[in-house]
Parts: structure tokens; sequence; C-alpha cells
């Protein structure tokens, strides 16, 4: 499945410029708000789901090469946050869906972590 | 960019595929102006062939744009003049550019792509396309020769730079001799600074993989580095230093700081324990996690700390030959945490003992 898929199936909108998202295939998916966790847990090339929204997630997702951080619950990251991501080449995605509804999506949508 | 293509060439290894592919970009973004000869010669119709003879040798050209009245009427090449010669012989050449030009002119817009020329110059094997601008007046004249050269140059831009810096990183370490060759990154990391947080982990991890580090290794270094850079942030009272020490064969990274110190190792390294404020927490700090991806991602580790503890002083009472005895706080002096990664034979940086040179790009 690709990036372009989840963020049509789950109408995700882009904050970062745009890529060739319908070549980026995302390993697996992990959710949750503490850094650390996501430090441990998160593979390579994952999706993030997360209602962190400050410049900390875009220093974590680099450090791990994820695909794409999603935020949730409608967090607005900040213009700084978003040039840090552009400058990193991470990719920030936004909803109002809290990340609960999002996972489940990206389950049902065959995103399970091999 | 051959017109025929050879079924041998046509044949892409993996290895040249990235190359192939960034030529293709280019012949998308160059446009036609950018590598074009914009000083054309041009010629006018009623000019003798003889005149393009000369011109032609002493300019070493083989081909000009014939212009009448501002407009491109033809073009004249090399092949038009053995024409002229065979039929008339050296002497005469008295016959004009208009008798023997090509008057159907293929030509581009100097704002087209030279993917455009590119398209044309196979379609129709003509040797030069004549490049004009809105106005449709020439502006200049593009050749294969033009088109490599442009790509050439551009690829060299694109690619000098970074290649000659990630070459001499990548062999640092086999270049420069010496009984103990090492390399020390250091970083001042700030209090509170979380705007920072993570600058000091990325560059250090962007560092390791110019040298030629395994991506795994450089992962590995960095959340270590980005776990102490936070614990830096969080804790330290006046931040503190991260030192780096990159050797052929391990990577040692060290933190230290004069903030509190930690009262208890023991509880510290403990899964889930966090010493950090609600208002860090609330930041996704906080876990307890931090040390234990430490543990995790190193192979050795040591953290040393001095933290606050109370100090029996015996003093005399106003000067009186009676003694008290006082507990007075001594605060802490800081913590010093040091974390080792052993790269394995494949992965050294010293690669002279391997044959293969190849594995440095990353």
């Amino acid at each position: 499945m690709t990036l372009q898929e989840i963020i049509n199936k789950l109408n995700l909108t882009l904050l970062t410029e745009e890529k060739e998202f319908d070549q980026i295939v995302p390993s697996s998916g992990y959710t949750s708000d503490l850094l650390s966790c996501v430090m441990a847990g998160a593979q390579h090339k994952a999706v993030w789901i997360t209602l962190q929204a400050h410049g900390n997630i875009v220093a974590v997702a680099a450090l791990l090469d994820l695909s794409a951080i999603i935020i949730t619950e409608g967090a607005q990251p900040e213009e700084a946050v978003i040039a840090k991501a552009n400058d990193e080449q991470i990719t920030l995605l936004v909803t109002d869906q809290p990340s609960y509804e999002i996972v489940g999506q990206l389950w049902e949508m065959g995103l399970k972590n091999s | 960019m051959g017109t025929s293509p050879d079924p041998a060439e046509q044949l892409t290894t993996d290895s040249g595929a990235s190359f192939i592919t960034r030529v293709e970009e280019l012949a998308y973004e160059l446009k036609v102006a950018q590598v074009m000869t914009r000083d054309v010669q041009t010629l006018s119709p009623d000019v003798q062939m003889k005149t393009v003879l000369e011109l032609f040798r002493e300019r070493r050209i083989s081909g000009a744009p014939v212009i009448d009245n501002d407009k491109l009427v033809g073009v004249i090449s090399i092949e038009d003049l053995i024409k002229a010669l065979r039929d008339s012989g050296r002497s005469e050449l008295k016959a004009t550019v208009g008798e023997y030009m090509t008057s159907s002119v293929i030509s581009v817009h100097a704002f087209d792509s030279i993917v455009e020329a590119l398209k044309l110059f196979s379609k129709t094997r003509v040797g030069r396309l004549a490049v004009v601008n809105k106005k449709n007046e020439i502006s200049g004249i593009i050749t294969k020769g033009d088109i490599t050269r442009g790509l050439l140059d551009a690829l060299q831009h694109d690619y000098q730079e970074e290649e000659v810096r990630r070459y001499r990183a990548s062999h640092l370490f086999e270049d420069i001799i010496s009984d103990r060759t090492s390399l020390i990154l250091r970083y001042t990391i700030k209090p509170g600074d979380f705007t920072h947080g993570g600058v000091a982990s990325s560059n250090i991890k962007r560092a390791l993989l110019r040298l030629g580090a395994d991506s795994q290794v450089a992962r590995r270094c960095g959340i270590a580095i980005y776990e102490s850079e936070m614990n830096l942030i969080i804790h330290a009272t006046n931040g503190g230093q991260i030192r780096v020490e990159i050797e052929p064969h391990h990577i040692l990274m060290e933190t230290i700081d004069d903030g509190p110190g930690i009262e208890d190792i023991e509880l510290a390294m403990q899964p889930g324990y966090s010493t950090a404020t609600d208002e860090i927490r609330e930041l996704g700090f906080g876990a307890g996690m931090g040390l234990q991806n430490i543990k995790r991602f190193v192979d050795e580790m040591q953290l040393e700390s001095i933290p606050a503890r109370p100090r029996m002083v015996m003093k005399p009472i106003d000067g009186r030959k009676e003694w008290e005895l006082t507990r007075e706080p001594t605060p802490g002096q800081g913590t010093r945490l040091t974390m080792k990664i052993n790269l394995a034979p494949k992965d050294n940086f010293d690669k002279s003992h391997l044959n293969n040179r190849g594995d440095g790009k990353q």
C-alpha cells in the first residue's frame, strides 16, 4: 500500500512539500505520544500516528527514517515545525480524526507490522 | 541519445539505473536556452557559397541559419556546401546560399526542455536545430554536442560537490595515517532548548553516514544521542556537552553535565521511571524510557552521577568552645554518561583492508 492510497483513503491534509507518494510504501505503523516509546518501537519507514505537533516529532522521525507522521485530533504544527520537516524531508499529514480511528482504518487497509 | 538505438546499449544495469534516470530528469529540467549556442553566425540567402566555405572553415562550424529580413528562411549546412562543390568545382562556388539551403527549417523554442530537441533529432536526423524565441526570431542554434555538454555540466554540478565531500569523508581513516586516528565531534546543549532538541543527534547521524557508516549503526547512534541530548535539555541545570569520538572500530559517545545528578541510578534505569514535570510530559517526554533505549541500542554503557546529598558539618557555636553538628546540603555535581558502539569488521570505517571500496555509499 502506498502513502498516496493512505492519504486518499483517510482524507489526510498534507502540510509539507509534495513528494512521489505513490512510490512510498510504508513498512508498518506505530502510535504513541511518548517520543521515547516511538524511538524504541517504530520500525524503519513506518507511519507514526500521534497528537504531538511540536518540533521534536520531526527530529524523531528523521532519526528513525519514518515514511510520514500523521498528526491527529486536528493538532496544528507551527510554521517552524513544517519548515523543519521540509528541511529533513519528513512528510507531515494532519487529520481531525482521533488516533484510534486512524489506526483502525490503517489496520483495516492492511498496514500491519511485519 | 543516439538516433539508432543499439540493443546492447539499451540494457541498463542496476548500478547504471540511477545515473540514467538523472540524465532523463535533466533532459526535462534543462531548457534549450541553457545549452544552446547563442553567438550564432547567420547568413543571408544572397551570400555566395564561396563565402560559406570560408566562413565554415574559419569558424569551424558545420552549419548556419539563413536569415532574410529578420526572418528565419532556411539552414545551410556542410552537406549543402559539399553538394555545391560537387556541382561547380572549387574555383566557382558563385551560387548563392538561397539555391542550396534547406528551406524547411526545423526549430525548437528557447524555453522548451531539451527533451523536445532530442525528440526532433531522433525523428528528423538533422544535425542542428534553429532555436527561436516567442516572436519566431532566431535566438540560437542547438546541436547534439550542445546537449551532451549541457547535460554533463549539469551532472557535474549536481554531483561534484557532494561526491568530493563524501569521498573525502569516507576515506578519512584510510588517508590519514597515524598509530591511532580518531575524529571527535563536540556539541553544546542548552538547558530547556526544546526547539533545538534533536539537532545534535541528526547532525551526528549525518556525519556518520557521510563517513560511510552503515545506516543501522548511524541510526543506533542517533537514537542513543537523541535520548541523552533530551536528558541534558530536560534535566541538566546548565545543559551539557556531547562528545562523540569516532574511531575505525568503534564509536564512543559521552555526555557530561553539571546538573543535579541522579538520586538513584538503579531506579532511573527502570523502565517508566521519570522525574520529568507534567509540563515536559505533555510534550511527549518523560516516558521513563530514555535510558532504557540507550541501553538497548548501544553495546556498552556507563552512567556515573553525583547527586545532591547532605554534608555533615561540625562547627563551633558563636565562638564558644562548644561544637554543633549540622547537616548542610551539597548540590549535585552532575552526570556523565558513556556509550559505546562497536563496529563489526564489515562496518569498520577503515576499509583499507577490504578490496571493495563501493560500500561507503549510502
